[in-house]
């Protein structure tokens, strides 16, 4: 029973992380109506950045916001630069155009940092509370991720900037009829997809170590709690997340073999697209001819 | 006779097949090896154009159907000594009917989702491979021995090889062409850009769906099959999702729409990587990753795609003009 006890809890840490990659591919899938497939690759980029930073001696939490500010803006130009020629063509060129982006942020990471693995600091001791059920890591890890769903969640529903991009997103005619600068609200919705996907590399980079082909399986378990949550939902997201992760530890554990977790989050993403398409929170999509 | 264009097209085909089939005697054995996996590429690329190109169903994990092909083939030579030819038909069975059970829950799944669901595949293959190991081997895979040529052929092994896999490629040109260029061909291009109407129109989406999953995972099943053959030698890292993704580059620069497309494609792949590779080990990706999005804003429809149309105008101009002096 404590076993148990114990794999949820670390499976809750382990799925806040993918809940924060989720987060982001929805933030996108919802702006631009895009599955941006190189979402991992730069959660990956911007953990190699921070960690240059932590190398360089800059102190942990300082290294981790300029990292963010480096991915949000990083985010912006690749919408600018990259997504938009595509932005209204057929779904084909906008996949091939994501998986490009894929193998360049993949291939340079290896170029720059080489392909050998690398520590990568923790900002949160590591000492077991709740009577060993978790360590103050894991709850560290889902303490971000809290705090950084609740600051969204504000910002879309406090601030005009985010009510501005709640407009372009739901009908980009009329947002710009009012004024609104749809393409600047796209871009920006990729920065903080970007922000957000970098938290998650940081979070995860302790636990995996730091690689270029670090986020190629979690950017899977991200995809499946995205589509579990419903892929236009960003609570959907966050608790999808955290079923994903649960469920991979246990099943993981007790089930099958440990090698075969990919394979679980195949076997999920199959069924939850054929048992419920718009996933437990989102909406169904009504098309027009 | 002469003066028909269809007839000119046969021609030329002929002397094309001649001449690719006398090119391994002018070639060093290292590259009539080399060309044998470019040709292959291009069955596999080809299957994809089917899928993808003419009916838009994205596959990001054709890979991992390469790989059902390649396993086919190794695991009855290795351990039940099937001769290397027989091993085909098998691989084409297994890989269509795996093509039609996925294609069928994949009916339900629209673009990106598709992609999702394929890419998905192509990341757990390597696992499942290793999984099962008392028939794939395992993480050591599968050796195999190469084919001799038949008795009465006085070629060796290489040049033999090629010109086996060159007449598979000859044969699902074939093949696709017939299949795309009628009926069936028609209805999966009305299917790709309008689904709504072509099912107004009275076309079985699902049916058609299906097929066209199976006839595309067919294809590269039997391309895996070959190279299986070719190589030698099998095993789980070779089959990854880079596989899968440079099907598809190889896809998008020959010209997903197209069917001699996939040739250029088979070049792309092969030679790409080799030359970029001499300047650093990820610059092969780096290369296919720009080229993907070169080919995606300035030349969509590939190269073929984009010269073959530049060249019928210009062979129409040419004639309408012969044809006014005559006047």
């Amino acid at each position: 029973m404590h076993q148990l006890l114990q794999q949820i809890f670390s499976g809750l840490a382990s799925g806040a992380i993918y809940a924060s990659l989720a987060l982001a591919l929805v933030m996108i899938y919802r702006a631009t109506d895009l599955v941006n497939f190189a979402q991992g690759e730069m959660a990956m980029f911007s953990t190699y950045i921070a960690w240059t930073l932590v190398n360089a001696d800059v102190p942990f939490w300082a290294a981790f916001a300029v990292t963010l500010a480096a991915s949000f803006a990083a985010g912006m130009a690749i919408e600018r630069i990259v997504i938009r020629p595509v932005e209204s063509s057929p779904v084909l060129a906008a996949v091939v155009v994501t998986i490009g982006l894929l193998l360049i942020l993949n291939a340079s990471a290896g170029w720059i940092y080489s392909y050998t693995l690398q520590e990568f600091p923790s900002p949160f001791p590591d000492r077991p509370v709740f009577g060993a059920l978790m360590t103050t890591r894991d709850l560290g890890v889902i303490a971000v991720t809290l705090v950084m769903l609740a600051m969204l969640a504000a910002f879309f529903r406090f601030t005009a900037t985010g009510l501005a991009m709640r407009a372009a997103a739901q009908n980009p005619e009329s947002a710009r009829l009012c004024g609104i600068r749809v393409g600047r609200m796209l871009a920006i919705g990729w920065g903080m997809a970007a922000a957000i996907g970098a938290t998650a590399g940081i979070m995860v980079a302790p636990v995996l170590f730091l690689d270029p082909n670090m986020m190629s399986g979690v950017l899977l378990y991200a995809f499946t709690a995205a589509l579990l949550g419903g892929i236009t939902s960003p609570t959907g997201a966050v608790v999808g997340g955290l079923i994903v992760g649960v469920t991979e530890n246990v099943v993981g554990t007790y089930l099958i073999a440990s090698q075969l977790k990919l394979t679980v989050a195949l076997v999920l993403i199959i069924l939850v697209l054929v048992f419920r398409p718009n996933g437990l929170f989102g909406t169904a999509i009504v098309r027009r001819v | 006779m002469a003066s028909d264009p269809r007839a000119w097209r046969w021609i030329g085909a002929l002397v094309l097949i001649a001449l690719a089939a006398a090119l391994p005697f002018a070639l060093s054995n290292y590259h009539v090896f080399e060309l044998t996996i470019v040709m292959i590429y291009a069955i596999a690329v080809l299957g994809l154009n089917i899928l993808t190109g003419y009916n838009g169903q994205i596959s990001l994990g054709h890979g991992g159907f390469f790989a059902a092909g390649a396993y086919t083939a190794a695991i009855l030579m290795h351990r039940y000594g099937v001769p290397y030819w027989a091993t085909l038909p098998p691989a084409a069975v297994v890989c269509f009917v795996l093509g039609v059970l996925f294609g069928w829950p994949a009916l339900r799944f629209e673009g990106p989702y598709l992609a999702l669901v394929t890419l998905a595949m192509a990341v757990a293959m390597p696992q499942l491979l290793k999984y099962f190991d008392s028939w794939t081997g395992g993480q050591q895979g599968i050796s195999l021995v190469k084919p001799l040529p038949p008795p009465w052929v006085p070629l060796d092994r290489d040049r033999w090889l090629y010109l086996v896999v060159l007449a598979a490629l000859v044969i699902a040109m074939r093949l696709a062409a017939n299949l795309l260029h009628g009926r069936t061909g028609r209805a999966l291009v009305a299917i790709r850009d309008h689904p709504i109407a072509a099912a107004a129109m009275g076309i079985d989406i699902a049916h058609y769906k299906t097929f066209a999953f199976g006839a595309s995972t067919l294809v590269t099943g039997v391309a895996g099959a070959l190279s299986a053959i070719v190589i030698g030698f099998v095993a789980p890292e070779g089959f990854g999702l880079f596989l899968s993704l440079s099907l598809l580059v190889g896809a998008a620069v020959g010209g997903i729409v197209t069917i001699s497309g996939a040739i250029v494609g088979g070049l792309f792949i092969h030679f790409v990587p080799n030359i970029a590779n001499d300047i650093s080990d990820a610059a092969p990706w780096a290369i296919y990753g720009l080229a993907m999005l070169l080919f995606m804003y300035a030349m969509p429809r590939g190269v073929v795609g984009s010269v073959a149309p530049a060249m019928a105008r210009l062979m129409a101009r040419a004639a309408a003009s012969s044809n006014a002096r005559k006047q």
